[in-house]
């Protein structure tokens, strides 16, 4: 399978990242990796890109990495729309001190506009 | 966590505190009081999540399953502000001096703080609180949501809790409907869940 991870740069972007890499090693999917373009997360773009460079040389995963600008939810369907992919992967919400799920407006994005197949990894 | 997030100028209250007894529109006494400690009354609030609908959860709380609910409320309870409704059982015929006389409970809502380290928490007032509400099914629009909110800011403002946050699902009318009620007003991006929030007097 053809796998695009979109990933912004918060602590959820690298456990999703962790389980895409694992299931990438099981299964032998393709794995492309978008880092966005995300100013008010805890990751620059810069950092995040590093950091997947270092998990995917960790875990011996061979994977194209690319860089997003813009409007991260409509970058990243863009690109979605433009490749071969079976599937688009994100983060699934993270959760409010009371223990809520939230789903920010990223990833209401995605959900409505991807053309394939939208996993949310908890 | 710790984000900040906007509130609105104008506080809302005076809100009632606990302990009340109030009748709700069925006719059924309810009574309203804030434990010191939620341990206290962990049992009958585990047990009231228990039976809530599963339909009626929001965002994956509370979730379903004794021990999960147990578990949930006790990563929550150390430092968390609750208030709590009985149904007083009818007549007071049998003044049986059980220890159940309180009734069951049938709703609860609770303000878990925003903050990293919660038990080194000085003044409620610098921190950001988080809100959620949940009335049993059987209980539901009787008025019983809206007396209970307003104790739970009172009691929140006795304590010296000014800024209270929360998010809803944005199709949950009755709940948004509750909230605007009491001076919620909608803030931050709205996406599947609205972020509302209220500040205290
Ligand atoms: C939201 C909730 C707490 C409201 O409690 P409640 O005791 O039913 O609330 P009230 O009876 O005080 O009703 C308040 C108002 O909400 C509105 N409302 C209540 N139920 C409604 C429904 N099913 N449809 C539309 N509006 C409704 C009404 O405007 C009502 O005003 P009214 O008193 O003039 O009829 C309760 O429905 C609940 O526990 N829901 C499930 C959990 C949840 O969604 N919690 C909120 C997120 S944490």
């Amino acid at each position: 399978m053809n796998v695009l991870v979109g990933l912004g740069g918060s602590d959820e972007s690298i456990k999703t990242l962790r389980q895409t890499i694992d299931r990438t090693q099981d299964v032998g999917d393709d794995l492309t990796i978008a880092v966005l373009e995300k100013p008010e997360s805890k990751r620059s773009q810069d950092e995040m890109y590093e950091e997947a460079t270092d998990l995917l040389s960790e875990a011996g995963v061979d994977a194209d990495l690319v860089r997003l600008e813009g409007d991260p939810g409509s970058a990243l369907v863009d690109h979605a729309e433009q490749g071969e992919f079976d599937q688009l992967v994100i983060g699934g919400g993270t959760l409010s001190p009371m223990g809520k799920i939230q789903l920010g407006p990223i990833t209401e994005f995605v959900l409505l506009n991807a053309p394939t197949t939208v996993k949310l990894v908890r | 966590m710790g984000r900040a997030r906007l509130y609105p100028d104008e506080p809302s209250g005076p809100f009632p505190s606990p302990p009340s007894t109030i009748e709700d529109r069925e006719g059924r006494d309810i009574e309203i009081r804030a434990p010191g400690e939620l341990t206290t009354d962990l049992d009958a609030v585990v047990e009231m999540y228990d039976q809530f609908d599963p339909t009626d959860r929001a965002q994956g709380i509370p979730p379903t399953g004794e021990d999960r609910i147990r578990n949930w409320l006790e990563t929550i309870a150390d430092e968390s502000v609750n208030v709590i409704a009985h149904h007083k059982p009818d007549g007071d015929i049998d003044v049986d001096s059980s220890a159940d006389s309180d009734g069951e409970v049938i709703a609860h809502a609770m303000l878990v703080p925003d903050a990293d380290d919660p038990a080194a928490i000085e003044d409620n007032g610098d921190i950001e609180w988080e809100l959620a509400i949940f009335v049993l099914q059987d209980y539901q629009q009787a008025g019983i949501g809206t007396h209970l909110l307003k104790h739970l800011l009172g009691h929140a403002s006795d304590v010296g809790i000014e800024r209270v946050w929360l998010t809803v699902e944005r199709w949950n009318n009755p709940a948004i409907a509750l909230y605007e009620r009491v001076g919620f007003e909608a803030s931050g991006t709205e996406s599947f869940e609205q972020e509302m929030s209220i500040r205290l007097e």
